[in-house]
């Protein structure tokens, strides 16, 4: 049983940079959670903190119910993955996974069996008498998880893993860590900036930006329903529309103005919502599978917008184009059987049981 | 003719273009050679004077012939030098005393490196910059405060002073050579130990200094060679010849007033220069397998 909870943390390097800006956080037993933010947002320095590596500058984190603050790292039953794999260049691959067992005085035949438990889960088998040298990336990645797993440790942590890796074999090596976590059930801290390994992963994804937490819960709710600007911008790709908006009149008949002669009625399950915002500068945030060709039959909520196409990018299973409502920048996708032609116009229409409207002043999403 | 150049026009411009390429690297290649072979017979020339000389007879020395060459092989300089008990006496001293220079510089170089590179305390940059600044003072500009050391610690003409001497010699450059590699080694290798569970002893036994191997052989060749060739301290501070090391014995026991006894000279040089060779030719290979094996790129 291993819970890792985190109180008030605050991490600075100095008097002018704050790292982390006191975040409170709740890790369930078993649980496989992903820090996912920008460059720079603190999710290092957090998982670091967890690690017992970075020192806490303010707050509480407990692992398994105890207060690890002033705990070194080797004593906290943690194992890490780096980034850069940080493989014992002179050790075999069955040297760098046994040198923790080692140092903890365990017995030589334990050492084998977990070894080989290990190199089994990973399918490392063959590399076992290798050196770190003569492994490819993927490899060492294994090895390196291999060295965390046969520690039994209470919690693993993972600074960007794949982050070295090429396109392909992230996805590849994504699986893996997927499939590890589910056969050896160890409370998990996932660090990435990709937001794509964060929706696949998690149980729950924790996004940071400059600091502090905006948001925590299971990929599909981070997906469907953001708390604020900044997640719904950043999770998703292509990127939710922002387009300045208003709303207008009263009671239950609001609308939803674009622009001077482009208006739509909002749907009334809305309107007790969104009913204090009218005549303000609003935000009207629309996923780009939410902009897409005018279909034949008309549904509630799908209103008509014409377009005139800048860029079309084609990918296969349907076509992303690129156009202005108002002369905002926005993206849609359409059916592939679509002609979708760039200078030309398409009848698009915009799903709007799927908006969100965002208050700029505090940039929550109502 | 014409016909031909005009076909040659063509295909010209590509073929000039790689053909200068060839030139300019045969041009190189052949300049580099050039250097090499003035660099080598330049260095080379003493030590084979040195060897040319201790084959010789005085006679052989003393006639007119040409320097260069052995008229008749002999012997008899290097069998009465290592028979001598004088030289003997050097060269076991000099064994002696930098074999355990050579350790003590390695033991604290490594522990100074180690905490230079690795564990951030108050005033550890300007230790480290401290301590090449060291290196950089002269010899000829401590001798005689050392000496005034030496002498409070009756120290003075005993072979052991200058296993308190040389480590001045080879410790700071030791030093500086392990902190490049130390630095050099990604920190998340120590953070892995770490977690792994490993104290600061074991991360710098089971992971520092195998890593670093590399850096160590070669500050076990600096320390090596700086104690075996050095001549100012042992001149300055050792006065009887039961104390000498080679450098200072050879030229004040081997050389009688006026009398320059060149093949005994000779073959004794060549013969206190071979250690160095030997340590060289030997830890090179490791040198060079340490370095390919790529040592610290995880
Ligand atoms: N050792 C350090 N000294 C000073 N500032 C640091 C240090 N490490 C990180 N920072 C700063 O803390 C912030 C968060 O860094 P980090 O946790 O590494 O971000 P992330 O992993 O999310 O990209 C950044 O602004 C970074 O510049
Ligand atoms: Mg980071």
């Amino acid at each position: 049983m291993a819970q890792v909870t985190l109180r008030k943390v605050s991490k600075s390097y100095d008097q002018h940079v704050q790292a982390v800006k006191g975040i409170d956080l709740d890790i369930a037993d078993e649980e496989f959670v992903v820090l996912v933010g920008p460059s720079g947002c603190g999710k290092t320095t957090t998982l670091r903190m967890i690690a017992g590596l970075e020192e806490i500058t303010g707050g509480e984190i407990t692992i398994a119910g105890e207060v690890v603050n002033d705990i070194p790292p080797r004593d906290r039953d943690i194992a890490m993955v780096f980034q850069n794999y940080a493989l014992y260049p002179h050790m075999t691959v069955f040297d760098n996974m046994a040198f923790g067992l080692k140092l903890r005085k365990f017995a030589k035949d334990e050492i084998r069996r977990r070894v080989d438990e290990a190199a089994r889960i990973l399918d490392i088998g063959e590399l076992l008498a290798r050196k770190p040298k003569a492994l490819s990336g993927g490899q060492r990645q294994r090895v390196a998880m291999g060295r965390a797993i046969v520690r039994h440790p209470k919690v693993f942590l993972f600074d960007e893993p794949l982050s070295n890796l090429d396109a392909k074999l992230r996805v590849q090596m994504r699986t893996e860590i997927k499939k590890v976590h589910q056969t050896v059930r160890t409370t998990t801290v996932y660090v990435t900036h990709d937001q794509v390994e964060a929706m696949t992963l998690a149980d729950r994804v924790v996004v940071m930006n400059r600091g502090v937490i905006e948001q925590v819960g299971p990929p599909q709710e981070l997906y469907h329903s953001p708390a604020t600007r900044f997640v719904a911008g950043f999770i998703g790709s292509p990127a939710m529309n922002f387009i300045p908006c208003r709303i207008q009149g009263r009671g239950n008949e609001l609308a939803l103005r674009l622009a001077d002669n482009l208006s739509f009625p909002l749907p009334p399950e809305r309107t007790q919502r969104y009913g204090a915002y009218t005549d303000r500068e609003m935000l009207l945030g629309l996923r780009p599978e939410h902009l897409t060709e005018l279909k034949d039959q008309a549904r509630p909520n799908m209103v008509r917008l014409d377009s005139r196409l800048d860029v079309t990018e084609p990918m296969g299973m349907e076509i992303l184009v690129h156009f202005r409502i108002n002369g905002t920048a926005v993206c849609g996708r359409v059916d592939p059987s679509v002609r979708a032609i760039a200078g030309e116009t398409l009848p698009m229409s915009a799903d709007l049981n799927h908006m969100h409207l965002i208050d700029p002043e505090t940039d929550r999403v109502l | 003719m014409s016909g031909n150049v005009a076909t040659a026009g063509a295909l010209a411009p590509r073929r000039r273009r790689r053909s200068s390429i060839k030139n300019e690297r045969r041009w190189a290649l052949c300049g580099s050679y050039i250097a090499l072979v003035v660099f080598a017979i330049g260095f080379l020339i003493p030590p084979y004077f040195e060897l040319v000389t201790s084959l010789k007879t005085s006679q052989e020395i003393g006639s007119g012939k040409s320097p260069w060459f052995v008229h008749h092989l002999y012997l008899g300089n290097f069998i009465e030098i290592i028979r001598n008990p004088q030289f003997q006496t050097f060269f076991l001293n000099t064994v002696k005393v930098t074999v355990f220079v050579v350790i003590v510089t390695l033991v604290i170089a490594i522990l100074a490196a180690y905490s230079l590179a690795r564990m951030r305390f108050f005033g550890s940059t300007a230790f480290a910059t401290g301590v090449f600044l060291t290196y950089l003072v002269p010899e000829s500009l401590l001798f005689i405060p050392l000496f005034k050391v030496l002498s409070f610690l009756h120290l003075i003409n005993s072979t052991w002073c200058l296993a308190l001497i040389w480590p001045t010699l080879s410790v700071p450059f030791c030093t500086w050579i392990m902190i490049g590699y130390f630095s050099s080694i990604p920190k998340e290798l120590d953070e892995a130990a770490m977690i792994d569970g490993a104290s600061h002893l074991q991360m710098l036994w089971k992971i520092f200094i195998p890593v670093a191997m590399p850096g160590i052989i070669a500050a076990t060749i600096f320390a090596f060679t700086v104690c075996w060739g050095d001549f100012l301290y042992p001149l300055a501070y050792l006065f009887t010849a039961k104390q000498m090391v080679l450098t200072s014995g050879i030229v004040s026991n081997l050389i009688h007033g006026d009398v320059l006894d060149w093949g005994h000279i000779m073959a004794a040089n060549i013969l206190a220069s071979l250690p160095p060779v030997l340590i060289y030719a030997f830890l090179m290979d490791y040198y060079i397998a340490g370095l390919t094996a790529g040592a610290t790129k995880g």
